[in-house]
């Protein structure tokens, strides 16, 4: 019995890593710089950017559908998490062409000289020159880094101590997680909250030190990078709900007072969870938004944190590949059908324009896949494949 | 023909008459000061202003008239001054009078009059003379308006001539209020001045704040070895420290971080400039400049280049070449300082009487606290209407998330749908009162069918999965949301209101409300008495109730739980519908509408406490109250008040889990 589940767990990393490993160096071997070319850089940052969504899509899946919270703010983690990664990649590159400019300058730049000139660059949209105390860090990578785990990590921490504490829980949970993700979106669109309000940041797509390898160099890494790291969480993940403090945690999901009775404190094993994929989600944006080039405050606001629930709920909660398949099945879609590369269906009378009825079609695909098939595609596949016992 | 005659005798009478009395004099003194007509300046307008005046009141109101309009000609040979009539090709000149006729020019040999502006208002300051004792209402009302604009000291005798003679009551009034504004301007009397100031207290008219401040106010930054004790000091300044207040007094730096009045460093380059120092402060930008100036190889003064790299540095540098006779000396940040502490600024009232500028800042100072409490009423009324808005987004929520526990995430959608019909419906029906009153019940009717639908269809699948329910309902609000926009466009559509909505109830030059907020006040009220009915006084809501605390005992009981969820859910989307058409009154109608209230109006209902509507009210009137006081902290950023707001309600959620009136007994235990 053991051994048949060793085995399994065994069987499935295993054929994950291959399957991830195999696609990275097909990838690699199709793209611009270390192949014939045939995949363009800039879908390689695609495949890249959705790699990086089923790393946040795992961490909502454990969230959710193994810890039962409904969070609607961990893409709030995730965009903070390409904030503190864009302060420091705007910082130093902006830094790097003002010392440039400098050396046409008689005098070399003083410090206040240094940091204004800088502050224009970055501030000048709106209407500063000053940069603001939280930059503090941001000439500095390593710290900005601890920043990128850190600043998700307080405030997931904050935020979960004080609502696992009061136990509001279920749609209340939920509600207050968009409220969260809603108040840090609207102070992060202010002029004065020191990102740019919404503008945002952008030019992170250049990575200040490796510039000169390129676009198309640089983009492989990221999805490299992405790729292992995906990798590594699934593996995270994988042995940690197999194992027991996973069991805990499900039986959390399946009757929380069941399990306070018989000792556990419940609000420990939630907020470490909480936490946990806080941490991932920002991590998983850290590696997004560089490849992304720009991050803004809309990307923080709530709706998208539904859409990250929507996409696992379509793979199917409570299995770990579930939500890879159903962010990167339904993220693909979404940019293939929006992006006007899908046919449109003449009916006559009406043509469907399918990158104004896709939005449509995925309301209420999303509605028949919730009411008919609660595990998402791969429950559908198993009701179909996998006879019941 | 016998009217037309009638009106040439009246013409004749009332204009030409005594213009031709006096016409010949007045001629006369045209022709003498002909040059100085034709080519009017400031300067030189005065004495024809002061002498014009000895001719008889309707033969100068009318030259002023025809001068300030820019209505006067002149022949140029002659350099007589006369009036014009334009033909197709030449202009027939006719005398002052506008009878007598002179003979008829080509265009080349006329010229018009042009008084400059600064003309144009000494000839006005004057016209209001004659102007003002006009035995027309209308003519005197307007004299009275230009008066206001621009008041000079002459301006006083002729105000108090006026007052003396007003017979219109209200005219009289104001009249009054600006002669005392005359005399706190221009009269030498105190005592007038002090009294007419007392008079002003408790009078929060913004002209009289504005002749207040006006009276305080004072002149530049001064500064000496001591403050002057024959001066009327309006205050002290410390430079890099105290701001200056409206009122003339100043202050230490506040809370907001206001500007100081003067740095230190402008505060030295005063005492430069008035020759009390006399060493030139060099700027940062200076010393580089200088610095750059005599770079000799790679060094400066000794230092090399690449060491110049901080300010320390950078001065020592600067100092090797002022030792070297190549710079003026550097003032260094201590002896600024310094210098400027041993001078003292301050600046001193225009008004020379401190009587007068205490008894002024004292009337300010109580109107001001008048004002204060205006202020705070507005506030109350701005929350108040927040409030219902929070409240008429959130009321169908009371009933489909309070009462059925259900997450509605589409409840947005259908109050976006409300607002969308009653766009419709105006397209239908110009008369915008009459489209409402169509728009209101078909709004309901939309809604609630949309709703009925939505139940039977999706939600009757999930009422033991809440969370399940929040997603599928999402799924419905993104479709919905895309095919409004597919439909309407992504462009706001207006949704007037009737034109008895528009305007305002204006209480007081601060305050006064919209009639659109009180009709949203009221129809927030009429919602709650509404559904407060249902719920405890109607068939239905007994039913619901009894379905929503104990679905098994209720169909036990003969009540249909399927027949009683529908219809309710679908009551609670319909007055979603209705609140989306008053949302949409004072919003633009997109297809994002509902989205904007979502969020707040879940809150809205937590808040309150589930399961109950004087929950919702509660709620609604904290959210509401709470935004607009912190708003008013800094008023400038909605944003972070939203914020703010939000992030107090997490806190209080954590407080108070079930929120403001929490369910008691077994109906709470979910």
């Amino acid at each position: 019995m053991t051994n048949s589940i060793n085995d399994l767990l065994a069987r499935h990393t295993l054929i994950f890593t291959i399957v991830v490993i195999i696609f990275s160096l097909f990838i690699t071997f199709f793209s611009e710089p270390y192949g014939n070319g045939l995949i363009s850089t800039s879908f390689v940052k695609t495949l890249g950017k959705t790699v990086c969504l089923c790393i946040i899509a795992l961490a909502m899946d454990v969230v959710w559908g193994y810890c039962g919270i409904l969070s609607l703010g961990h893409f709030a983690f995730f965009g903070l998490g390409g904030y503190m990664i864009g302060m420091w990649l705007m910082y130093e590159r902006t830094a790097i062409i003002v010392q440039e400019a400098a050396t046409n300058e008689l005098l070399p730049l003083t410090e206040t000289e240094l940091s204004n000139a800088i502050g224009n660059q970055i501030f000048g949209v709106v209407g500063g020159y000053e940069i603001p105390s939280i930059w503090m860090f941001a000439d500095s990578l390593g710290l900005q880094l601890i920043l990128v785990i850190a600043v998700p990590g307080i405030l997931a921490f904050i935020f979960g101590w004080l609502a696992f504490r009061s136990r509001v829980t279920g749609v209340y949970l939920s509600i207050l997680t968009q409220a969260l993700t809603l108040a840090l979106s609207l102070y992060l669109f202010q002029n004065d909250s020191g990102l740019r309000g919404n503008n945002g940041l952008s030019g992170l797509q250049n990575i200040p030190g490796i510039e000169y390898l390129g676009q198309e160099v640089i983009s492989i890494g990221f999805f490299w990078a992405s790729c292992i790291f995906l990798i590594s969480i699934f593996l995270l993940f994988h042995s940690l709900m197999k194992s027991k403090f996973g069991l805990i945690i499900t039986s959390i999901r399946d009757n929380e007072t069941r399990v306070r009775f018989l000792g556990y404190n419940v609000e420990i094993y939630k907020l470490f969870i909480f936490v946990l994929t806080a941490i991932i989600s920002s991590i998983a944006g850290a590696l997004y938004y560089p490849q992304a080039g720009i991050i803004n405050p809309a990307e923080l606001a709530p709706i998208a944190s539904i859409y990250l629930a929507v996409w696992v709920a379509i793979g199917g909660r409570g299995k770990l590949y579930g939500a890879i398949i159903g962010a990167a099945f339904v993220s693909l879609f979404s940019s293939w059908f929006t992006g006007g590369q899908a046919p449109d269906i003449p009916l006559g009378i009406f043509t469907i324009e399918w990158v104004n009825w896709w939005t449509v079609l995925l309301g209420f695909g999303f509605v028949l896949i919730t009411i008919f098939s609660e595990n998402g595609i791969i429950g559908f596949l198993r009701n179909i494949f996998v006879k019941e016992k | 023909m016998k009217i037309k005659f009638y009106i040439i005798f009246l013409y004749a009478f009332f204009i030409n008459l005594p213009a031709v009395a006096h016409h010949d004099e007045f001629n006369i003194f045209l022709i003498e000061n002909s040059e100085n007509i034709i080519k009017s300046s400031a300067k030189t307008v005065d004495s024809i202003l002061r002498d014009i005046q000895s001719f008889d009141d309707e033969i100068v109101s009318r030259f002023l008239e025809l001068w300030k309009s820019k209505s006067l000609y002149y022949i140029k040979d002659t350099k007589q001054v006369v009036l014009v009539n334009e033909n197709e090709e030449t202009l027939d000149a006719l005398e002052i009078d506008g009878l007598t006729r002179i003979g008829n020019y080509s265009k080349k040999e006329i010229k018009k009059i042009k008084p400059n502006s600064g003309v144009r208002a000494k000839i006005d300051s004057i016209l209001v003379k004659y102007q003002i004792s006009n035995s027309d209402i209308n003519v005197r009302q307007k004299s009275i308006e230009s008066l206001k604009r621009n008041i000079q000291p002459e301006h006083l005798e002729v105000l108090q001539d006026a007052y003396i003679n007003e017979s219109d009551a209200e005219l009289k009034t104001v009249i009054d209020r600006l002669l005392k504004f005359a005399i706190i301007k221009y009269s030498d009397s105190n005592d007038k001045k002090l009294e007419i100031i007392e008079s002003f207290k408790g009078d929060t008219a913004i002209e009289i704040r504005a002749s207040l401040n006006q009276l305080l106010n004072s002149s530049e930054v001064k500064v000496g070895i001591s403050v002057p004790n024959n001066k009327n000091i309006a205050r002290v300044i410390v430079p890099g420290f105290t701001i200056k207040n409206s009122n003339g007094t100043s202050d230490t730096t506040n809370f907001f971080n206001e500007d100081v009045e003067i740095s230190i460093n402008d505060a030295y380059d005063k005492l430069y400039a008035g020759n009390l120092v006399y060493k030139k402060r060099i700027t940062q930008e200076e010393l580089k400049k200088i610095l750059e100036q005599n770079i000799s190889g790679d060094t400066i003064g000794g230092y090399s280049i690449s060491s110049l790299d901080n300010e320390q540095s950078r001065i020592a540098a600067y100092n090797k070449l002022v030792e070297n006779n190549l710079a003026p000396p550097f003032i260094s940040e201590n002896k600024i300082n310094e210098e400027v502490n041993k001078f003292i600024f301050y600046s001193i009232y225009n008004e020379t009487s401190s009587e007068v500028t205490n008894a002024a800042l004292n009337t300010l100072a109580s109107i001001n606290f008048r004002v204060q409490i205006y202020k705070y009423i507005d506030l109350l009324i701005d929350g108040l209407s927040l409030a219902s808005i929070y409240f008429l987004g959130a009321i169908g929520l009371a009933i489909t998330f309070g009462v059925m526990r259900v997450i509605n995430m589409a409840h947005g959608e259908f109050i976006m749908m409300g607002a969308y019909t009653g766009y419709v419906v105006q397209q239908f029906i110009s008369n915008h009162t009459l489209s409402l009153l169509v728009a209101l019940p078909l709004a309901f009717i939309i809604t609630f069918i949309a709703g009925v639908i939505m139940e039977r269809l999706v939600i009757r699948h999930l009422y033991r999965k809440p969370l399940d329910t929040l997603l599928a309902t999402f799924g419905i609000s993104i479709a919905l949301q895309q095919i409004a926009k597919n439909i309407f466009g992504t462009q706001a559509r207006p949704l007037t209101s009737p034109s008895w909505l528009d305007g305002s109830l204006s209480l007081s030059d601060d305050l006064s409300i919209s009639y659109i907020r009180i009709a949203i006040f009221i129809l927030s009220l009429i919602f709650l008495g509404l559904l407060l009915f249902v719920m405890n006084r109607t068939r239905l809501g007994l039913e619901t109730r009894a379905v929503t605390q104990n679905p098994v005992m209720a169909s036990n009981m003969g009540i249909n739980p399927e027949r009683i969820n529908m219809f309710t859910f679908g009551f609670g989307s319909g007055i979603a519908g209705i609140a989306g058409i008053a949302i949409g009154l004072f919003s633009k109608v997109t297809s994002e509408l509902g989205s904007e209230y979502i969020v707040q109006s879940f809150m809205t209902v937590v808040v309150g406490g589930v399961g109950n509507i004087w929950g919702t009210l509660a709620g609604a009137s904290l959210i509401g109250f709470l935004q607009k006081f912190i708003e008013w902290f800094n008023p400038s950023n909605t944003l972070a008040a939203q914020t703010y707001m939000i992030i107090f309600i997490i806190l209080f959620i954590q407080f108070r889990p079930k929120g403001i009136v929490a369910l008691k007994g077994r109906a709470a235990d979910d």
